[in-house]
């Protein structure tokens, strides 16, 4: 695992402070998509980025020790699932694929209400695949994560 | 004329406005000049990096100074809080990677033929 890379105290700092509201901005974004411009797609990119911004300042090991490959694969399948589930509850209660109408039969709610849901759960589905598969990419984008620090030369060595 | 007539019509608020935003601009194109005709890039990150978050910021500040204070400017706000955050972190860290890399900075005795070239 990567223990050190270019640590960086002024980095470090700023991205420890932005993380956590750049992800309460994501959720916010997944969340009111149906409001606003925004949805599962923006709020999803938006998570991954502050995985980036982690990965970048701390490195791989930081990241990985959060969510790891196998995790990534297993929550891109579980937002694909969401999606699918409730676009295939709609057809076993009798609507087409996505027909959020025939949710209120289940949930016990008005029919606008159930589409309110529905919308937010299908929504929620996308933010989580699109946020695994971004970090997948990136993961392998960055490689293998086994080569230590080589030291950086001085400024005095090199020829301009 | 017209442009007398849209004068007197602008209140306190507009005017600030304007003034913030013009300032704000011309910000903005001294970075622009900056990054276009300095030789290498540390004066270039110098010039960016600290001209466009004040540009940022004065621009922001004039649409604060429009909208009045209502949920609009609140966000408004948070966003030139972000900028006023994340670019000279960002500007730190690019210059950062640079001296680790070893770009050597820009030096009068060095001979720089080409002062549009970026110096290696």
């Amino acid at each position: 695992m990567l223990t050190t890379v270019y640590e960086n105290l002024i980095v470090q700092t700023v991205c420890r402070i932005m993380v956590p509201f750049i992800q309460i901005y994501a959720l916010y974004v997944i969340a009111h998509g149906h409001y606003s411009p925004g949805g599962g797609f923006q709020g999803g990119v938006i998570l991954t980025a502050s995985l980036a911004l982690i990965f970048l300042a701390f490195g791989q090991g930081a990241v990985t020790r959060r969510i790891n490959r196998r995790l990534a694969v297993i929550l891109a399948s579980a937002g694909v699932f969401i999606y699918a589930g409730i676009g295939l509850l709609c057809l076993l209660l009798g609507g087409n694929f996505l027909d959020y109408a025939q949710l209120a039969k289940i949930l016990g709610v008005t029919i606008p209400r159930a589409r309110s849901l529905g919308i937010l759960g299908v929504e929620v589905g996308v933010g989580l695949a699109v946020m695994a598969a971004m970090y997948s990419i990136i993961l392998d984008i960055a490689g293998s994560p086994a080569k230590p620090e080589t030291k950086s030369r001085p400024i005095s060595e090199n020829k301009p | 004329m017209l442009t007398v007539s849209i004068l007197k019509n602008l209140s306190a608020n507009d005017i600030c406005a304007i003034v913030l935003i013009i300032a704000g601009l011309f910000f903005f194109f001294t970075s622009t000049v900056g990054i276009l005709r300095f030789p290498d890039l540390y004066t270039r990150m110098h010039a960016t990096g600290k001209g466009d978050t004040l540009a940022v910021l004065l621009i922001i500040s004039g649409a604060i100074v429009h909208h009045g204070l209502n949920l609009n400017s609140a966000k408004l706000t948070l966003i030139a809080l972000f900028v006023f955050i994340a670019n000279p972190t960002a500007t730190h860290a690019i210059g950062r990677a640079a001296y680790r890399c070893g770009i050597k900075p820009w030096l009068k005795e060095s001979k720089c033929t080409n002062p549009g070239e970026p110096h290696q």
